[in-house]
């Protein structure tokens, strides 16, 4: 097949297009411009440009680069701004994938006659013969990145390769070492692509967003602190928000932006047996959720532990009622939760944002 | 990155020509010194530099005193801008620097580091044909004016500025200002003797022209005074130093030899290539247009398109595949194409801009090169438009 290889630089993506090269595909590698600012991120700068054309070149494939700053600014960096403005926790990355990789660079493989698009990301599509498509972990857990790739359905399913899905990290640097690949011993990139090291979020929105000083108060009201910048502040977060006066550790339990107010409680308050994705906001991976309550498994962060739970239609408000079984720290608004099978808990069933 | 190629991107880069390249060789048959040195093969290192030398100002109509050798069009660009005015910010403690606002990256870069040491720059603007606004540029000089920048002929467009009238602006209203011309894409087929005659300062490339990469000149008239930006040995006259690269500069000589023999015969054939390219394509392609209005100069090798709903970077990948070499505008550091500065300043629509297309024809294009792309260009362009 001729398969498109999404290529940042890293030793996934590098080995990714190599064991398509090695199974006979016509591979071509393409790194994406996203970010024009600067970048330590160890994705997307020249550098990695650079060592992922090089590793295209060691491979025998054409390689080219995409400039998508305009889009990847409009779809990923602005809203991520604007999200903190109101106080949500964004994930630019769902975000990007989301956006970027499984939608404009998608379509582009398409119009350029590609029968696929390959990324280096740890999960892995398999197809029922006749059957849909499904979606599933990584083989190696503590690698799996089926939470970041949640989103997707079966137009975009039947249209990807993941191939390092079906391998382990260590198996990824090996196969990289033998081939000789420049990118075998570049360390994995760490964080959002967008924000340097030394500026971090705080810096990165503080150039872009008005950060507020607030108030910590108590259940109470009674005043307990002061923060920074409140659009900074997740709930559920436990830095920064000291102790109670039972010498018990706080938690943020509700953000008030516009009141720029942060209300604080123990362990108890704070714990969720439930969080709520609005309707506009879930996407399945075949079919829908109907009828009776479906027992499933959530993940609510990228390499959160797995929590069972129950996933029923919220017909009053419009979405869906996720249930856990027992009572978590809250979602904040705006992290993305992903629904696995309970019977299959390696398949992806679903996912929303919350609220 | 088998099949044929049909090579239509000469503004981006030429063959070496087998001419120049056997000159090239020949220089290495014998012993060659370090042109600085005083025994046999050091003296003949110095004759070959200077016998290149005089080549390169007998195409420009210019003194070889005036020749500088460079690494290529892009430093002798730097040394054009940041030169003199570095020169001025020392000895008048303040240096004005004019640039057009179609202007290569070499110049505009070194514009803009200019301006971070403190030098006064100010843009040019130009029309919607991208020539230079000359009324904005009457207005704009002062007797505080440095340099004054605007290139002989557009890279991505083929546009050729009026420079008789620049000059001709900047001597009555700038007298002490030295004007550069970029002639870096100009010089396969303008008679830059005649047309930067009164021009300070000219930059050459030799790999536009069938020369090697790695070499080129700036021409700088007496009247200059300009800093260096390398230091070292004092080689060429203390304006650049660094031992002189005898070989490419004995390469460019010849391949300006070839220029010149040949550029009027040239220059007609290669436009009436262009021209039966452009009405070929746009024939069959209703959507495509001229990004540069008729009856504006343009190189003869030139020919810009906006094809609308295409995206010029799929474009791009889809006729590489075909073995159709051509470009959609300038690269950033990491090589992906970025927004054109110079359609920017001509006014084009932003949509319009990213199905930009520079077909750019040379000396030895031929009639097969201009089939191949009528044939292929249209079906590859339609597949991937967008109509919505």
């Amino acid at each position: 097949m001729r398969v498109l290889v999404a290529m940042s630089g890293g030793v996934d993506s590098s080995v990714a297009a190599a064991l398509l090269v090695g199974q006979g595909h016509e591979v071509v590698g393409a790194t994406l411009k996203l970010w024009g600012g600067e970048s330590d991120s160890g994705c997307c700068s020249v550098a990695d440009v650079e060592d992922a054309r090089r590793v295209a070149q060691q491979l025998g494939i054409d390689h080219h680069v995409f400039n998508l700053t305009e889009d990847f600014d409009r779809h990923v960096v602005t809203p991520y701004v604007g999200e903190h403005a109101v106080g949500r926790t964004p994930n630019p990355c769902i975000e990007c994938n989301r956006t970027m990789k499984f939608d404009r660079l998608l379509h582009r493989s398409e119009r350029l006659g590609f029968d696929r698009l390959a990324t280096g990301h740890h999960a892995r599509v398999a197809q029922i013969p006749g059957g849909p498509h499904s979606l599933r972990r990584g083989v190696d857990d503590a690698k799996d990145q089926s939470y970041v790739l949640s989103m997707l359905g079966q137009s975009e399913l039947a249209r990807v390769f993941f191939p390092v899905g079906e391998i382990t990290k260590n198996e990824v640097r090996a196969h990289a070492r033998r081939l000789g690949l420049r990118t075998a011993t570049k360390p994995d990139s760490q964080d959002v692509c967008f924000i340097g090291s030394a500026e971090g979020r705080q810096g990165f929105l503080a150039g872009r967003l008005d950060l507020h000083a607030g108030d910590v108060v108590d259940a109470a009201g009674n005043p307990a602190g002061t923060v920074e910048a409140v659009e900074l502040v997740t709930v559920g977060q436990r830095r920064g928000m000291g102790h109670g006066g039972d010498g018990k550790r706080r938690y943020v339990t509700h953000v008030d932006v516009t009141a720029r107010r942060v209300t604080v409680g123990g362990a108890d308050a704070v714990a969720r047996s439930s969080v709520f994705l609005p309707g506009d906001s879930v996407t399945w991976v075949d079919g829908s959720l109907t009828g009776a309550a479906v027992r499933a498994v959530a993940q609510v962060s990228a390499h959160g532990r797995p929590i069972p739970c129950t996933v029923d239609a919220d017909d009053e408000r419009g979405g869906l009622a996720i249930r856990f079984e027992t009572a978590q720290r809250p979602v904040a608004p705006g992290q993305t939760v992903a629904l696995y099978d309970a019977d299959d808990p390696d398949a992806v069933i679903g996912a929303g944002v919350a609220a | 990155m088998n099949g044929p190629i049909t090579y239509l991107d000469h503004a981006a880069t030429t063959a070496l020509r087998p001419e120049v390249a056997e000159a090239m060789a020949s220089v290495h048959e014998r012993a060659l010194g370090n042109p600085t040195g005083s025994h046999p093969p050091a003296q003949r290192a110095r004759a070959l530099l200077e016998d290149a030398r005089d080549e390169v100002a007998a195409f420009l109509g210019r003194d070889p005193g005036e020749i500088v050798f460079t690494s290529g069009g892009t430093e002798a660009a730097n040394l054009a801008v940041l030169g003199p005015a570095e020169a001025a910010l020392r000895t008048r403690g303040e240096a004005v620097v004019l640039v057009s606002a179609v202007e290569h990256p070499a110049v505009r870069e070194s514009a803009k580091a200019a301006g971070q040491m403190g030098v006064d720059v100010r843009e040019l603007p130009v029309d919607r044909a991208g020539l230079i606004d000359l009324d904005a540029l009457d207005r704009t000089l002062s007797s505080r004016c440095t340099v004054v920048a605007v290139m002989t002929a557009n890279n991505e467009t083929g546009v050729i500025q009026p420079l008789a009238d620049v000059v001709a602006s900047v001597r009555r209203r700038a007298p002490a200002a030295s004007v550069f011309t970029d002639a870096v894409q100009a010089a396969p087929f303008v008679d830059l003797a005649g047309v930067a005659a009164g021009v300070d300062m000219v930059g050459l490339s030799a790999h536009k022209f069938g020369g090697p990469v790695g070499t080129g000149a700036l021409a700088v008239s007496s009247r200059v005074t300009l800093s260096p930006r390398l230091y070292g040995g004092g080689q060429e006259r203390e304006r650049r130093s660094g031992t002189p690269d005898v070989a490419s500069a004995v390469g460019m000589a010849a391949a300006l030899q070839l220029v010149t023999k040949d550029r009027a015969a040239a220059s007609i054939r290669v436009s009436e290539l262009r021209d039966r390219l452009a009405e070929g394509l746009l024939a069959v392609v209703p959507w495509a247009h001229r990004t540069v209005p008729a009856g504006v100069p343009v190189l003869p090798g030139h020919l810009h398109l906006c094809l609308a709903g295409v995206d010029r970077e799929e474009l791009l990948v889809a006729l590489g595949g075909e073995g159709i070499c051509v470009s959609g505008g300038s690269s950033c550091a990491s090589g992906a194409l970025e927004p054109s500065h110079v359609l920017a300043a001509m006014g084009v629509d932003r949509g319009l801009a990213v199905g930009a297309l520079r077909f750019s024809l040379g000396y030895d294009t031929t009639d097969e090169d201009v089939d191949r792309a009528i044939a292929v260009v249209p079906g590859v362009a339609a597949a991937l438009r967008r109509t919505v």
